[in-house]
């Protein structure tokens, strides 16, 4: 093991920070160092029993200085946070068509699956160069996934999605950790981060053990958990139609409108009385207990593919 | 009567001071409460606002005869102690007293009543957890709200009427004397539990009965 | 300086010794003690108080300090290394740092600063005294019985569903505390709005009773708010009700709102008090009155009310909505203005003036210099970026142990000693005083500063076992932790050799202004025998023109002079 695995940026935002880090460094430094002049000057010129100048201070003076460092504080914090926050915003809107890999944490443990069907524990290989969103979801308590080399990390939520977006510019091997305190092995909870040229990592993919995609086990679980009995045309049950309804807008019943997105999916199968979509009645059962994390995993990618196709294909929304 | 000197304590110059110390006293206590109630009550929108129909559905069940009952005798027992306050200003001490103790009567009598609503609640089971009626989860919400608000609420009230009971008999036995500024305090705490409940009542009883 | 002058005039003292001259002699009982209602009295039954837990804390921090010397860990398990770090962190807060300056020097000298003869309320000042005892009790049942191991914080679902320690004994232990700080916020608003002495107007208030009036405005406005966040992890844990429970549509990060909420302006009740210390010791070893009064005021309150406003920066990978980080980013920034002005303006009080290195100065200098670094990197944590990079590190374990260990401890220990004579009636020996001083200062940043460069580098922070890459940096910080051991223990000894055998105080050993030292030390139970009047501002060390000479009186006079 060595440092370099954990202090390289293996990302162009993660240089990006360091430069906002080494900036404020510096600004501390020369702040810190202006402030030790000053005592240590103040303390030895100004001794008791020193013979030096000392009288008051003309109240104009006072007040113009008093006003001036204030103004100048407020201004150079005011930079500061300026600088700081375009870089976040600057890094903000995660590019479509990320390749999207599933983290789900649990006491004390990491997997990772890649939409090629790959599964991995402990160990996150990613293709550099290429846009990739993390969907993480925790099974127990609240975890961390803490990239340092990347310099982010992101809590890890029971039942709901968090996300972590980046792009990995530099191969190596790098490290992950816990970043939320889990119980007993939280410091235990670690594990490689292994960032792979793409075309290492393709070529990585293809020799993982895994069968099907996950789109492709989804579909077969839509089946067997009795989901197509319901949500298909010319069923008796008037369900809605899932063809193309990850990524629309929904209308619900109590008048909102939201976004598909996984979590909404994945309420929809656990609290499916929590967004009645509009003209529907609540009457689906939930899936509680019956769809494990793994199998929501692979339901909400056959679902995301079933967008995929209906747009290649050209159907209605 | 006893000496209204003796009425006096440390370190207060005299009992018109002291009296107006004691009332801020108690209202920087009461900004506390406000805070800790508020905390729940916010949590109580955040829920509502995420879980806008299983509140609805889990709300029906409280009993609304039971909170109106309640309701009317805290404000009743409000007027009784703001009464009370009027009678130890005017050294009226019998009916000081006296109303103090109808004040205390009316607590007890709203404890009693929320004590049968909890049976009732409990033998239909609407106690989050096992055997709970309500299939959609976050119903479960709306009830663990329900019997912590409810709960705090009447440990306050609890307290309150400990209080006025302690203050009654201290009258009663002429250790203080009823111009103490003691009366301050206690009628302004127990408003505030009045006002709470009030708070409580519509966000409790009245969710899609109005 | 520390001659006895025997000469000062004492306007409200008496002139002849009486029998009971002191709040000291009024009674030598353990009763006299327990039922007592003088706020002195109640002022030193905290110190030890806190004094016993400080220690607790500290032996296991020492604990944890001694096994991360080794990355795989060498006499500890894992739960026992995690019970022991939570154990510090609620010691810490809420038995040492959150009452010690407010209940100790705040109880004792708000009524001699503003020349009462008490507090508003002196028996609801013995009773929250009681309070922290129960709450106490509950801590050292936690410890007796096994310990809790969810981090201070305790977040659920950990805390709630999973943990197997004693939260819900460790969750009501802190809720009684908070009640201890409540009563204490509720008395020193109404003191000092209603007992001042004639003359002694809000902006003639020496600043640390400026510090206790704001203070306790955050303690009784945020207490409240971590009262209710405990009471609901005990309602989860204990009665099983679904309150955080994403399974049933709750949220854990719900939690985090409400506990950030209150354990923000935490921070600043441990912060405000000690500036408000540092003031006083700035203008009396300076000899000089404070710079920019009046901001200073500004600033205490704006602390007070900006850092309602900054919890979500607790939060910035909480899960959080972008836009919900920008601004509490924003507002941190902004709550670190009126922190800088007060830096400025402690130095520009030295400016010209006469400089002393007694040990209250030393300590008061330390603070100086690590409150600025620890105000700096608490710049580099509002910027979200660098936050997401460093939250959960020991990045985030360094900041806020300079602030609370470099800033308050010394502010803490430069008030000891500042006031000692008048509490006490006795000086302690210098020499032994700075030597601690300065031993701490460098024990300090021996063991604090290797912690920020392994924060940037990645070390998490709770970690019982870690990376052998930083392993260099854990063993220079347990040295260093080692050295304040030395330098924490040093004043016990000195302190408690100096009650039995250092020489007897006078009123006012430092020539210093401010009411409290014109009274004997230790002063009458009644504090002052004729009610003072005031006619002039804090600090008057000079005037225009005329440095004040030492043993010249200050310029307060007597009712109907």
């Amino acid at each position: 093991m060595s440092l370099a695995e954990w202090t390289t940026a293996a990302s162009d935002y993660a240089e990006r920070i360091d430069n906002i880090f080494w900036l404020l460094c510096t600004v501390s430094g020369l702040i810190l160092l202006l402030v030790m002049a000053l005592v240590i000057t103040f303390v030895i010129r100004y001794r008791r029993g020193s013979q030096v100048e000392r009288g008051e201070l003309p109240p104009s003076l006072k007040h113009e200085v008093e006003i001036g460092w204030t103004a100048a504080t407020l201004f150079l914090f005011l930079f500061i946070f300026w600088w700081a926050a375009s870089a976040e915003l600057a890094a903000l809107s995660p590019p479509r068509n990320a390749l999207e890999i599933h983290v789900v944490a649990k006491q004390w443990m990491w997997r990772f699956q890649h939409p090629g069907g790959a599964r991995e524990i402990d160990t996150l290989h990613v293709p550099a160069d290429t846009a990739v969103r993390l969907a993480m979801t925790s099974e127990d308590v609240i975890h961390d996934l803490y990239l340092p080399a990347l310099r982010l990390k992101q809590d890890i939520l029971p039942d709901r999605y968090t996300y972590l977006s980046f792009t990995a510019t530099k191969p190596g091997t790098y490290y992950l950790t816990c970043a939320e305190f889990c119980g007993t092995d939280h410091s235990r909870m670690g594990g490689k981060f292994v960032v792979l040229s793409p075309a290492e990592y393709a070529r990585w993919t293809a020799a993982q053990p895994e069968g099907d995609d996950l789109a492709h086990q989804g579909e077969a679980l839509f089946r067997t958990l009795g989901c197509s009995g319901c949500h298909t045309p010319g069923s008796s049950v008037h369900a809605p139609d899932l063809r193309g309804v990850y990524g629309r807008l929904v209308h619900l019943s109590d008048g909102r409108t939201v976004t598909a997105d996984e979590a909404y999916l994945r309420d929809s199968i656990l609290l499916p009385n929590k967004d009645v979509v509009a003209g529907f009645s609540p009457i689906m059962p939930s899936f509680k207990g019956v769809a494990t994390e793994a199998d929501l995993v692979k339901l909400i990618a056959y679902l995301k593919s079933l967008s995929a196709s209906a747009s290649r294909q050209g159907a209605p929304p | 009567m006893s000496d209204v000197s003796a009425a006096v304590r440390e370190p207060w110059p005299d009992l018109t001071v002291q009296r107006q110390g004691v009332g801020l006293g108690i209202w920087v206590f009461l900004a506390s409460e406000v805070l800790f109630f508020g905390a729940l009550i916010t949590a109580y929108g955040i829920y509502r606002s995420i879980h806008p129909a299983a509140f609805l559905a889990a709300a029906k069940h409280t009993e609304l005869v039971y909170g109106t009952i309640n309701t009317v005798l805290l404000l009743t027992s409000s007027v009784t102690m703001t009464v009370a306050l009027r009678a130890a200003e005017a050294r009226l001490r019998r009916a000081t007293i006296g109303c103090l103790a109808v004040t205390l009567v009316l607590g007890v009598g709203f404890l009693l009543c929320k004590g049968l609503e909890y049976r009732d609640d409990l033998r239909e089971g609407f106690f989050p957890g096992a055997g709970f009626p309500l299939a959609d989860p976050p119903t479960q919400l709306f009830w663990m709200l329900y019997w912590i608000m409810t709960g705090i609420h009447a440990i306050h009230l609890s307290a309150g009427i400990l209080v006025v009971g302690v203050v009654a008999m201290l009258f009663w036995r002429r250790v203080l004397p009823v111009q103490d500024s003691t009366m301050e305090g206690i009628a302004t705490y127990w408003h505030f539990v009045d006002t709470v409940w009030i708070l409580l009542f519509p966000l409790l009883y009245l969710v899609g009965r109005i | 300086m520390t001659e006895v002058a025997t000469d000062m005039t004492l306007p409200f003292a008496p002139v002849e010794e009486t029998g009971a001259a002191s709040y000291l002699d009024e009674g030598h009982t353990i009763m006299s003690w327990l039922a007592t209602t003088d706020h002195k009295r109640i002022a030193i039954l905290y110190a030890v108080s806190i004094t016993i837990f400080f220690f607790i804390g500290g032996a296991a921090i020492a604990l944890v300090r001694l096994e991360l010397i080794e990355p795989h860990g060498w006499f500890l398990t894992s739960d026992a290394y995690n019970r022991l770090f939570t154990l510090h962190g609620i010691i810490m807060v809420w038995f040492f740092l959150v009452p010690s300056i407010p209940a100790t020097m705040g109880n004792f000298l708000l009524p001699l600063m503003i020349g009462a003869r008490d507090v508003a309320f002196p028996r609801l000042n013995l009773l929250s005294w009681y309070l922290y005892v129960i709450g106490a009790a509950f801590t050292v049942y936690v410890v007796i019985a096994g310990g809790v191991d969810t981090g201070w914080t305790f977040y659920p679902p950990l805390s709630s569903n999973y943990a197997n320690g004693q939260v819900v004994a460790a969750a009501a232990g802190v809720f009684v505390v908070g009640f201890s700080s409540i009563a204490t916020g509720v008395n020193f608003i109404v003191t000092t709005h209603m007992l001042r002495a004639p003359g002694m107007t809000w902006f003639r208030l020496p600043l640390f009773c400026w510090s206790m009036y704001t203070v306790s405005l955050v303690m009784v406005l945020a207490t409240p708010v971590l009262a209710m966040s405990l009471l609901l992890i005990v309602a989860e844990r204990a009665f099983g009700l679904p309150v955080f429970d994403a399974a049933h549509g709750g949220d854990p990060v719900l939690f985090q709102h409400i506990f950030w909420f209150y354990s923000h302006p935490a921070v600043y009740i441990m912060i405000l008090p000690a500036m408000g210390v540092v003031s006083e010791i700035f203008a009396c070893f300076a000899r000089r009155q404070v710079f920019g009064y009046a901001f200073m005021v500004y600033a205490l309150l704006a602390i007070a009310v900006i850092g309602f406003m900054v919890w979500g920066h607790h939060m910035f990978v909480a899960g959080q909505s972008q836009l919900a980080n920008l601004v509490f980013s924003f507002l941190s920034f902004m709550v670190a203005v009126p922190s800088a002005i007060k830096v400025f303006n402690w130095i520009a009080t030295m400016y010209r003036g006469q400089i002393g290195f007694e040990a209250p100065m030393l300590y008061a200098l330390g603070f100086l210099g690590l409150f600025t670094i620890g105000g700096l990197t608490g710049l580099f944590l509002a910027s979200v970026p660098i936050d997401v990079a460093t939250t959960d590190s020991y990045f985030v374990v360094a900041h806020f142990h300079t602030i609370m260990v470099g800033g308050t401890v010394s502010a803490f220990m430069a008030g000891i000693h500042y006031w000692w004579p008048k509490v006490t009636g006795r000086l302690y020996h210098e020499f032994f005083a700075q030597f601690a001083a300065i031993t701490m200062f460098l024990g300090f940043n021996v063991t604090f500063l290797p912690q920020f460069v392994m924060g940037w580098q990645g070390m998490p922070r709770r970690y019982h076992t870690y990376p052998e890459v930083f392993q260099v940096w854990h063993v220079i910080s347990s040295l260093g932790a080692g050295i304040l051991v030395v330098a924490y223990t040093l004043p016990l000894i000195y302190l408690g050799w100096s009650l039995f055998r250092g020489e007897r105080a006078s009123d006012n050993p430092w020539h210093a202004t401010g009411l409290e030292w014109q009274t004997p030390s230790p002063p009458p139970k009644e504090n002052f025998h004729h009610v003072p009047v005031i006619d002039a501002e804090p600090y008057m060390y000079h005037e225009t023109g005329h440095p004040r000479e030492p043993g010249e009186p200050t310029p307060v006079r007597e009712q109907g002079e």
